[in-house]
């Protein structure tokens, strides 16, 4: 059991930025209620964060989306920032991403604008405490479910948040990722589809346009789906009875323009889908800005089993 | 019934059981959910039950997909429906029908070609079947409606719909528990909590359920906690 070292908050939120989110690894077993998964919206980098700091898979770190977020420390902190780069300083000084780094009492964590990529997560050594909502601390603005307050809300100037103590596994693990293993958001995303669902259904003229075109990611893009603009897709149903939808499922609505859904999505929905993104693909596509170009890449399951079940091996060690 | 899958990514199989709705699809769908919670234990991650598909999402660390395919289609081979002769309890909605919470009334009744009040007789009579839960945290999605209601969705749908809101799309009807955007016909307000907090598992209603709309005056559903605010009529 983890204990809060005291009752008190050691972080304060100074100003809020446009988008702070607690995210664990999203919410299971729910979604027959109608209850969304939420989670972090970049896996990938959410799970680095949670490693650098010898968090267990599953503990929850702060999704900061645009950046803006200005943070001061109560007291001594070990932390680790990854994903986007958006311009993290700690009293002005750049911090470096994708390792451990202190964060002492009285600084000022400050992130600015996107320099590349569109979420950094921050993770905390001991992590952040909050009361799980239905099983998990995930916070859905739209659900009014989990964060710190448990409704849901993203971070306002003037919280104050906890931290857990440090436990026994800080100081062990991994300090720094990899270089191979930091993702390079200044090149064009190319996502892998996993052909599925109604992919049958589009035209053979549709099929070819979709994997060779490269799609422009639209402004309506958030935590529920990602709208791809590009040549019209045309399928022979236009609508069906509504089905369970999962993580990266590719939809495209009579517009013929995919939708790709997000952690955020609804549990069910009625349009016609090519299939859907591996997992690590749909954590990339989630750190892409508007108007930045991607391509899709059929990929079989199978291939996306083993690469996924790497990924997941890197922190089932500890 | 001829079962069909549909992938639905690395972790996830669409179970195809019938092509359209109906009650009946019902015995068969929860018998499907019951025994993969039996079969996958630990792998399962989600099950979502919908008009005619149960999507079955399970943990690809423990099972792969071809794995899981091959359980799905075990229990599929004895699958058999879950008894309908028990019917359980029936939720009974109380429902405050008037223009001012319901400005569509006059809109299915005209199209119906029958009187308002007959609107209200007709949508409270019948018992609905919980079809599928979904859009939003305890959204049920409930039918089917007298075939004489049949309405399309708005073609704009409504900015924000409020809470206990009681409305019809196509052959199908439901309360809104909580303020979302909504494309619905309202035809009244229930004061029923359809998404508390407190209760165990949030939702009031869940799939495989039955309803009933009663009708209630505007003293009974303020008594209830009712919220009385009118709503704009479409422009």
């Amino acid at each position: 059991m983890r204990q809060p070292v005291s009752s008190q908050p050691c972080i304060k939120v100074l100003r809020a930025g446009p988008l702070a989110l607690l995210q664990d690894s999203g919410r299971f077993g729910v979604r027959h209620l109608g209850v969304t998964q939420g989670g972090p919206a970049d896996l990938y980098s959410w799970a680095w964060a949670n490693h650098l700091t010898a968090n267990p898979w599953g503990s929850a770190n702060l999704e900061i989306t645009f950046g803006g977020l200005q943070l001061i420390a109560g007291r001594d902190l070990q932390i680790a920032i990854t994903g986007a780069d958006l311009g993290a300083t700690i009293d002005q000084k750049p911090v470096p991403l994708w390792q451990r780094v202190s964060w002492k009492e009285g600084e000022t964590l400050a992130f600015a604008a996107p320099v590349n990529g569109l979420r950094a997560y921050l993770a905390v050594c001991g992590g952040f405490v909050a009361e799980p909502v239905l099983g998990s601390v995930a916070a859905v603005t739209r659900e009014e479910l989990g964060g710190f307050c448990g409704m849901g809300a993203k971070l306002a100037t003037g919280d104050q948040l906890s931290v857990y103590g440090k436990d026994q596994h800080v100081g062990e693990g991994l300090k720094q990722a990899p270089r191979e293993a930091i993702p390079d958001f200044s090149q064009p995303a190319v996502l892998d589809l996993l052909p599925g669902a109604q992919i049958a259904h589009f035209t053979g003229r549709s099929l070819f346009d979709a994997f060779n075109n490269w799609w422009l990611v639209d402004d309506r893009a958030d935590r529920m789906g990602v709208r791809l603009t590009g040549p019209r897709l045309n399928c022979k149903i236009s609508t069906l009875v509504s089905e369970g939808i999962s993580l990266g499922g590719v939809q495209v609505p009579p517009d013929g323009q995919p939708i790709v859904l997000l952690n955020d999505r609804q549990t069910i929905g009625g349009y016609p889908r090519l299939g859907s993104l591996s997992p690590l693909s749909a954590a990339r596509l989630a750190q892409c800005l508007p108007r930045e170009k991607v391509r899709l890449v059929a990929k079989g399951s199978e291939a996306a089993l083993t690469e996924y079940r790497s990924f997941r091996a890197l922190f089932n060690k500890a | 019934m001829k079962p069909s899958f549909e992938s639905a990514g690395l972790d996830g199989w669409i179970v195809r059981l019938f092509e359209v709705i109906d009650e009946h699809n019902l015995p068969w769908l929860s018998a499907l959910s019951h025994r993969c919670e039996q079969e996958f234990g630990d792998a399962l991650v989600d099950l979502v039950p919908s008009y005619t598909t149960l999507l079955v999402v399970f943990d690809p660390l423990m099972v792969s997909s071809p794995q899981a395919r091959a359980m799905i289609c075990r229990i599929l081979a004895d699958l058999e429906p879950e008894d309908s002769t028990h019917t359980g309890e029936v939720h009974k909605l109380p429902t405050w029908y008037d223009l001012s919470v319901g400005p569509e009334l006059p809109r299915v009744a005209a199209q119906a070609g029958m009187a308002v009040s007959d609107v209200i007789e007709a949508h409270s009579q019948q018992v609905y079947r919980v079809f599928a839960l979904g859009f939003a945290p305890g959204f049920a999605f409930m039918g089917l409606t007298d075939p004489r209601l049949e309405c399309a969705r708005l073609d704009t749908p409504r900015r924000l719909v409020p809470p206990g809101s009681v409305a019809m799309a196509g052959r199908q009807t439901a309360a809104y528990p909580t303020a979302t955007p909504g494309g619905w016909n309202l035809l009244g307000r229930t004061s029923a909590r359809l998404f508390d907090r407190n209760r165990e598992g949030f939702s009031l209603l869940r799939v495989g359920d039955q309803v009933r709309f009663v009708p209630v005056s505007r003293n009974e559903f303020e008594r209830e906690g009712g919220n009385t605010t009118p709503m704009e009529p479409l422009a």
